[in-house]
């Protein structure tokens, strides 16, 4: 039905140049008006701000050793994170795929839960759970083992707040997948190990580590969640987000935009990897 | 006459329920009792606290913030996101690309940093807040400021909706409709909101979702004034440093019941598409 409307119009659409619709200069007049408003000119703030503090000083402030600790702790428990993340998100994504079974629907549905709930609300409730005398916490203090107030609740928080991006990147993919292949392969005789290694995992990868790409942005920049269950000790469990915010509360916004500077480079560059990478990979998907 | 059975990867019964058990303890133990223990704990003292806790006065102003906040947020970023979801499916230009890049900025920065990019330009050292000052014009540790930020961290979802599924459904019925001498605005009415409207709905649960629990940057523009400048995730976060668990549940609860309707929607949302597209893909599987 489509098509053949589109077979009976005058200019042809795929045409570049030739505008059949209204709306363009209005459209572009205020989406460019709202993006340098919002976004290009605070963007343009903090350079500003950061390039007038003068190099030796900048370098002086990112690299302050305690700075520097936060940027351990804040990469080592965001890759932990999502390399957790990868797993449990692969595991959800493969059941809700390819299984049924009752609950389903609700199982699907409650793994957006992380993206809708405030991630104060995230934070307190973990810090809860995984207290010393928590429904969790009592178990891993069995264990001899502390969550609150170390590297671990930080990862525990990141991996809560990013656990959909994995599952709601590789769904898709898993369901795309055509069957012959595979019934091929197990008709064969190959066992599900082989089969998965050879043949699914080569499917899902891309979209794999797109999703652990993004996870792993969204953990180094997790904020609220994180800072309830993690203690907050300087050199141990002191996330990045949170140096920037305690430079800001000792009125020193020089070193906090410094600061802030590293990290918003970090999660463009991140930002840009991840938009290359799925554009190279839906390109070889569409065979162009 | 043997029927032939197919055979996929992880169909055998044992491998298959084991990976469900695992799937189903595994959202329990994530997602469930979570959920659970925020409900537990806003009730442990009692129904009779619970009410007096969301009848404080502290309480009720954060509320009342809040809401102001969500609803100056989602309009003018649903204005928003459907005029980018438009310009950028509907036309070819230079630049394209680069601006639905850009739009996704504020899903990878973070939230402090996105709540400091305005305090340096519009606090009173900043480049726009000294001209504002001399006028008299307070916009951070204030109200508006809490709306900036908001708007700054939930501009794409909207966007971020909505261009997919458009980009999908083509531009086909827009230019017959134009063909047919529709002005632009019955082109919406008519033809466009009709194809997005459950996305747009979406996409304005998502919005609103975001602008109503948004904490890290909204703490570091708000200067968390109570009764004043606390919204419900900051006030959440007052209460707990307060040692005062049970109320701090019991905001976290309201918060959590939001997040719960969000999902619910959205899961509503997609079985709507779903039942839309059925007899479309009914079509390309007969061909």
């Amino acid at each position: 039905m489509n098509r053949s409307l589109s077979g009976l119009l005058p200019g042809r659409s795929s045409q570049p140049g030739k505008r059949v619709l209204p709306g363009f200069a209005l459209s572009l007049g205020i989406s460019l008006f709202f993006i340098s408003v919002v976004l290009i000119l605070p963007v343009t703030g903090l350079i500003a701000h950061t390039a007038g503090m003068g190099w030796e000083q900048y370098w002086a402030v990112i690299t302050d050793e305690r700075v520097v600790a936060s940027y351990k702790v804040t990469l080592w428990t965001a890759a932990v994170a999502s390399v957790i993340n990868a797993l449990v998100g692969l595991l959800l994504a493969w059941v809700l795929v390819r299984y049924e079974f009752p609950g389903k629907r609700i199982m699907d549905a409650l793994v957006d839960l992380p993206f809708a709930l405030p991630t104060a609300v995230a934070g307190i409730t973990l810090a809860a759970l995984f207290a010393q005398d928590g429904w969790y916490g009592q178990f891993f203090d069995l264990l001899g083992l502390k969550i609150s107030f170390t590297p671990l609740g930080i990862i525990v928080a990141m991996s809560f707040t990013s656990l959909p991006f994995v599952v709601r990147t590789v769904q898709p993919v898993l369901e795309d997948q055509a069957p012959e292949d595979e019934e091929a392969a197990v008709s064969l005789g190959a066992s599900d190990w082989t089969v998965f290694r050879r043949i699914l995992f080569p499917a899902i990868w891309p979209a794999l580590m797109t999703g652990i790409g993004l996870s792993f942005t969204r953990s180094l920049g997790e904020f609220g969640a994180v800072i309830f269950i993690a203690g907050n000790m300087p050199y141990v469990s002191e996330i990045t987000s949170l140096m920037i915010f305690v430079r800001l509360q000792e009125f020193d916004h020089a070193a906090a935009s410094a600061i802030a500077s590293v990290v918003l480079m970090a999660s463009l560059v991140l930002l840009l990897g991840i938009n290359l990478w799925q554009a190279r990979y839906l390109r070889r998907l569409h065979g162009r | 006459m043997q029927q032939r059975k197919t055979m996929r990867s992880g169909d055998q019964p044992w491998v298959k329920w084991s990976l469900i058990t695992l799937a189903i303890i595994t959202t329990m133990l994530m997602l469930v009792i979570p959920l659970v223990l925020i409900f537990d704990m806003a009730l442990s003292a009692g129904a009779g606290t619970y009410w007096d806790n969301l009848t404080n006065r502290y309480t009720q102003h954060a509320i009342g913030l809040t809401l102001l906040v969500a609803a100056l947020t989602v309009p003018i970023n649903l204005v928003f996101g459907i005029f980018l979801a438009w310009l950028v499916t509907r036309f070819e230009f230079p630049g394209r690309k680069a601006l639905i890049t850009l739009i996704d900025i504020p899903f990878a920065v973070s939230p402090v940093v996105a709540g400091l990019l305005y305090l340096l330009l519009y606090g009173s050292n900043g480049w726009l807040g000294g001209w504002l000052m001399e006028r008299d014009v307070q916009l951070m540790f204030s109200w508006p400021g809490i709306v900036m930020v908001t708007v700054f961290v939930t501009c794409p979802f909207v966007a971020r909706e909505l261009i997919p599924l458009m980009q999908q459904q083509g531009r086909e019925e827009e230019e017959a409709g134009v063909v047919l001498g529709a002005t632009g605005w019955q082109l919406f009415r008519r033809i466009t909101l009709p194809n997005i409207q459950w996305a747009l709905l979406y996409g304005v649960v998502l919005t609103n979702a975001r602008a109503v629990g948004e904490f890290g940057a909204v703490s570091v523009v708000s200067g968390n004034i109570r009764g004043e400048t606390n919204t419900l995730s900051l006030h959440v976060e007052l209460l707990y440093q307060d040692y005062n668990v049970v109320g701090a549940f019991a905001s976290a609860s309201l918060l959590a019941g939001i997040a719960l309707l969000t999902i619910v929607v959205k899961s509503f949302v997609e079985w709507r598409q779903a039942r839309q597209r059925a007899p479309l893909d009914d079509l390309s599987d007969s061909r």
